[in-house]
């Protein structure tokens, strides 16, 4: 029960677009057509998926204060192991996608290395930090349950743009400006799941 | 001072914009405009990030093999954001803010705008240009950070850098500024005051 109500928490009431801004640049240059909106949407759920439970284990086991040596606090180091696991995952995923499924890799084309520095993902480790997860199961239905708050957001900001295509905005609010209040209305619709304790 | 540098330094901060016209940074950078302080630290930190490892990457760039530049870029700059993290702990005063700030200081390290001008200047430039361009754009994107965080500040709690400013007229602090999605409505109207201005930035 405790991980059902951690997972649709970090769906909705935590989203990572909505309430912390995570993966902003991506999210706003890659949403104009829904399906690669799409791609883009599945290839984070999957690299969070892999990145966040491998940053878990080396932040209890590795990093955290006590845990390699006694005595010995690493958690300073915790930025730099976390991008740097992150930076090989995303080359690996990358590698093994490109001989697997090659129909795959063409459709996701740049998306895939530029994942790499998407905040989501070094986002998503952060706060796995902060919260205190008591194990690699939580760290994992937190990872699962972010990745598919920021698959639903984009799809349905794409799914918006596209749309909007066809009506009449302001010369000077056209594609940036519009985008920004369109997200900042859904941010506001999403805002409504905020008080809901699970 | 010839003509080229102070392009370099003025292009950023207005025509080229990093948050307004290259949409560059923008993750990191809305959830920090709660307070005029918050918004201040954090923009000096990322100058700090972006001109001292534009600075670095630049002298390195010679011998920089290109299939791993985006690994040794990724390690200078989290190297550089551990310094600020770890000198901003160790203040009192400022321990507070980058509590606030929570993770938004680590992630300056996938700050867009950092990566980008090292991929797009220091690695083209010789040091001094380099460092410059940062700094530049680190304040190109202060800037628009600073305007949010004024308004944000303003309507939202009616007081500027702590003082009260509104609330003494019988301001009632408007609670929906504070939320997160009118930063993005707010920097909405900041990219329309813009493209009014320079009608060439305009999307067809």
């Amino acid at each position: 029960m405790e991980y059902l109500s951690l997972f649709v928490k970090s769906i909705f009431v935590d989203n990572m677009i909505f309430a912390y801004f995570l993966g902003m640049c991506s999210f706003l240059a890659v949403s104009k057509s829904v399906k690669t909106a799409a791609g883009l949407g599945v290839a984070v759920i999957a690299v969070l998926l892999i990145t966040l439970p491998v940053n878990y284990l080396l932040n209890t086991y590795v990093l955290a204060p006590d845990a390699l040596i006694k005595g010995v606090d690493l958690s300073f180091l915790s930025f730099i192991v976390f991008i740097a696991v992150i930076a090989a995952i995303v080359q690996i995923v990358e590698m093994l996608v490109e001989k697997f499924s090659p129909e795959l890799y063409s459709a996701l084309g740049i998306f895939l290395p530029l994942i790499a520095v998407n905040c989501a993902i070094l986002g998503g480790s952060l706060f796995m930090q902060q919260k205190d997860f008591l194990n690699i199961g939580e760290a994992t239905v937190y990872a699962l349950g972010s990745g598919i708050g920021w698959f639903l957001a984009i799809v349905s900001l794409a799914a918006i743009r596209e749309k909007m295509s066809y009506s009449n905005v302001p010369a000077a609010l056209k594609g940036l400006g519009i985008t920004f209040i369109t997200v900042g209305l859904m941010g506001i619709a999403f805002m409504t799941f905020m008080g809901i304790s699970l | 001072m010839d003509a080229k540098l102070k392009e370099t330094i003025l292009n950023p901060i207005f025509k080229g914009n990093p948050i307004t016209v290259l949409v560059l940074g923008i993750c990191s950078s809305l959830a920090v405009t709660v307070t005029l302080k918050g918004a201040l630290v954090m923009a000096l930190s990322v100058i700090v990030v972006t001109g001292i490892s534009s600075l670095i990457l630049s002298l390195l760039r010679n011998t920089i093999p290109g299939r791993v530049r985006i690994i040794v870029q990724l390690v200078v700059v989290a190297m550089m954001v551990i310094l600020v993290d770890q000198i901003l702990k160790s203040f009192e005063a400022t321990y507070a803010i980058d509590k606030q700030l929570s993770v938004y200081i680590g992630l300056i390290i996938t700050h867009c705008i950092v990566m980008g001008r090292i991929e797009a200047f220091a690695l083209g430039n010789k040091p001094w240009p380099s460092f410059l361009d940062g700094v530049a754009n680190g304040v190109g994107y202060g800037l628009i950070l600073i305007i949010v965080a004024f308004f944000r500040e303003l309507l939202g709690s009616g007081t500027l850098f702590g003082f009260d400013i509104l609330n003494r007229f019988g301001y009632v602090p408007n609670n929906l500024v504070i939320l997160p999605p009118f930063a993005l409505i707010l920097l909405g109207c900041i990219v329309w005051v813009q493209r009014s201005i320079q009608k060439d930035l305009q999307e067809k």
